[in-house]
């Protein structure tokens, strides 16, 4: 108050009584400075977040990318007849009866006689030259043969999956340096990685197997992928939609349109609202209790897994539902009762439609939380599971043991072998991808859909 | 006193369509209208006036049982249509809603084309046969609505982009084109400008030939326009109800007379 009574003193004698509109008094000068204040705080707020997120995604894309490509080493392997298929009839039994130990002296003799048409000089016996390919490499050879009979007795060129060591070598994760106290490979194996490279037959490749092969175990990260467990995530998802789509909808619509309003609809739309927040380890207990426990379902499967996630989502459905249902306006039921619709064609021809796009969009953010939800796999047992297999068919999708994306995340984050930390970061990748979609498609769908009235 | 008699003796020669009697209305504890008793003629426009809150909107509602939507609403007494109590158990609330159709304060066309606004009704109440007599019903109705040479061209629009005036019309279309036998009407002019009053009004009074209109509105002057009859609502009483020239020249309660003449209300 002492400035107002002082300005009109400076100011010419032409001035306002109740002091100039072009001087800010002490008043409006707080004010002003109050709001640019928060401004800024909301700006650093907005700016902070930004940062976080970007040092995230750069994280996750520098540490995920390597996943994508692998190193390969190019052999050209003769597939002696007397060794795969003694009977000479091609019999895929007999084929089958030779192990991955049968292939192994064939992929040595291969890559020594690389080694010498390549000239590369060596002091490398054959046994350590054959340790830097992947011991994932026989096996290989041997599906392949499996699916290809009639190639037996010929020469092929096969792309072997090197050992992570000589992978993480390649892509620079692995130093001469940083293997001195390391057993599995040694300086000299390193230098004729060198002349391999050098030579072209060793190289670095995409790696399609690492979004579509099954997962490996501890010893071979080179050969691990995140395909099966894909798998495992989309038949969970395939029972969470066909149960807590429907489910919830119909139980909202019963809440929101049917229900009397009384003490117990009170208390089951508390319950709802707070079993959104309940932690989602609480829904895995429960599924262990009730769905394995209790009714034996089988342990790992994604039938199990698509239940327990169908509890944690039904709560957002049934809110994210009832709010679209709530946003239709009453004289769109009013209209349709007045030309005496019953109350439930009021609701499926008329506000139903309206309420759609809402109705989509919650089921869709339920389904990507639902993707990428871990800690209830934790107790039905989806982690720490090898899926070294996809499953066969429709049904054994459902009841066969897998893995979940999340999962096999949680599982490959676990692991010693710092390659399978950067399969995690690739994974984690692959999973933000699918959520990124599927919240487009929500956005997108909010917005086609969307009617004004 | 002459007037009323002459009044009482128009009554009589046309049919009564609803005869409310003794008819009371609970808001959960509050008690919304009190003891109304009401002749509602057939083919004639009956205006309900009175105050914002008076229960004139509420007592129309139960005229087809819209007020059943409600859970704390309660009704007791008698409203009968063509002599049938339509509190009555049997009676299925749906069936009443398409004899007695109603137009709502703002207008409110489903999100459909305009086509498809008018003819939900016939469908779902198995009026048509096939589509070509759905056609004639859809044309009938628009017609009767005064609304079909604006529209005839562009069935497919949607009926939520035509101007207030036209929606407010085309729901008209749409309540008439399950052949009610009465016709509700909350404020139908409440939403639009004077233009599209004037035409609603001129509608209303055409709508009169067939069928039984009843109308709330806020606007006098309105009903002293278009109605035969009135019925002057307040706090929940039914004040005075007769021909409307006596009640806007010659009211008999001293209430009415305040209002009409803008000392309460």
């Amino acid at each position: 108050m002492t400035d107002i009574s002082q300005t009109p003193d400076a100011a010419p004698t032409t001035k306002p009584k109740g002091g100039s509109l072009f001087e800010k008094d002490a008043r409006t000068k707080r004010r002003n400075a109050a709001e640019s204040r928060f401004k800024m705080y909301g700006i650093a707020a907005i700016g902070i977040g930004l940062l976080m997120l970007i040092v995230l995604v750069t994280n996750i894309v520098t540490a995920g990318t390597g996943a994508f490509q692998q190193s390969f080493l190019e052999l050209n392997v003769e597939l002696k007849a007397d060794k795969l298929d003694k009977k000479g009839n091609r019999n895929i039994e007999d084929i089958k009866k030779v192990s991955t130990f049968g292939y192994a002296p064939l992929i040595a003799s291969a890559l020594e006689s690389e080694v010498e048409k390549l000239g590369i000089q060596t002091d490398l016996k054959s046994k350590a030259m054959g340790k830097i390919l992947s011991k994932a490499a026989q096996a290989e050879l041997r599906n392949y043969v499996i699916a290809n009979p009639d190639e037996i007795g010929n020469t092929v060129s096969f792309r072997f999956l090197v050992n992570s060591r000589v992978d993480g070598y390649m892509k620079g994760r692995v130093t001469r340096e940083s293997i001195a106290n390391d057993k599995s490979i040694s300086v000299e194996q390193l230098d004729f990685v060198d002349q391999l490279r050098d030579a072209g037959v060793l190289y670095k490749a995409f790696n399609p197997d690492f979004i579509l092969g099954a997962d490996a175990s501890d010893q071979r990260p080179e050969a691990a992928g995140i395909g099966v467990s894909m798998l495992g995530s989309l038949f969970m998802m395939l029972v969470v939609l066909a149960l807590a789509l429907p489910i919830g909808v119909a139980a909202s619509i019963y809440l929101e349109e049917f229900a009397p309003q009384n003490r117990l609809t009170d208390i089951i739309e508390v319950n709802i609202s707070n079993l959104a927040a309940v932690p989602s380890i609480v829904f895995g207990i429960l599924g262990l209790a009730v769905f394995i426990n209790y009714m034996h379902l089988p342990t790992s499967a994604p039938l199990v897994g698509g239940l327990v996630l169908t509890l944690m989502t039904l709560p957002t459905i049934i809110i994210s539902t009832r709010a679209s249902l709530k946003a239709v306006p009453p004289s769109i039921r009013d209209a349709a009762l007045g030309v005496g619709a019953s109350k439930m064609q009021a609701v499926f021809h008329h506000v139903l439609p309206l309420a759609a796009p809402g109705i989509l969009t919650g089921t869709i953010i339920g389904l990507a939380q639902a993707l990428g939800e871990t800690a209830p796999l934790l107790l039905i047992g989806m982690v720490g599971f090898i899926a070294s297999n996809p499953p066969d068919g429709i049904v054994a999708g459902f009841l066969s043991p897998n893995s979940a994306m999340p999962a096999q995340i949680y599982e490959w984050s676990k692991r010693a072998d710092p390659a399978f930390y950067e399969r995690a970061w690739g994974g984690i990748i692959i999973l933000l991808i699918f959520l990124v979609t599927m919240n487009t498609i929500a956005v997108l769908l909010r917005r086609r859909f969307e009617r004004r009235w | 006193m002459n007037d009323m008699t002459r009044v009482e003796r128009t009554v009589d020669s046309k049919a009564i369509k609803i005869a409310a009697n003794n008819v009371q209305v609970f808001y959960g504890d509050t008690h919304a209208i009190k003891d109304v008793d009401v002749q509602i003629e057939d083919k004639t426009v009956t205006a309900f006036i009175g105050p914002s809150g008076c229960g004139k909107s509420t007592f129309l509602r139960c005229l087809n049982r819209m007020n059943d939507t409600i859970d704390i609403c309660r009704v007791e007494g008698d409203i009968l249509l063509d002599g049938e109590d339509i509190y009555d158990k049997r009676v299925d609330p749906v069936q009443l809603r398409a004899k007695v159709g109603m137009v709502f304060q703002k207008p409110n066309p489903f999100p459909k084309s305009i086509y498809d606004n008018v003819a939900y009704g016939p469908r779902i109440h198995g009026l048509a046969k096939n589509k070509s007599e759905l056609d004639d019903i859809v044309e009938k109705s628009l017609r009767r609505a005064a609304i079909w040479d604006e529209v005839k061209d562009r069935l497919d629009a949607p009926g939520t982009g035509l101007s207030g005036g036209q929606q407010q019309r085309l729901c008209i279309a749409r309540a008439v084109a399950t052949e009610p036998e009465v016709l509700l009407m909350d404020e139908p002019c409440s939403a639009l400008d004077p233009i599209a009053t004037a035409q609603v009004e001129e509608l209303i009074d055409e709508l009169r030939s067939r069928y039984s209109v009843v109308i709330v509105t806020h606007s006098m002057q309105q009903a002293a326009r278009v109605s035969q009859k009135t019925a002057f609502f307040h706090l929940g009483n039914l004040v005075e109800f007769g021909e409307t020239g006596q009640i806007f020249t010659n009211p008999e309660d001293p209430r009415t007379e305040s209002y009409i003449t803008g000392r309460i209300g």
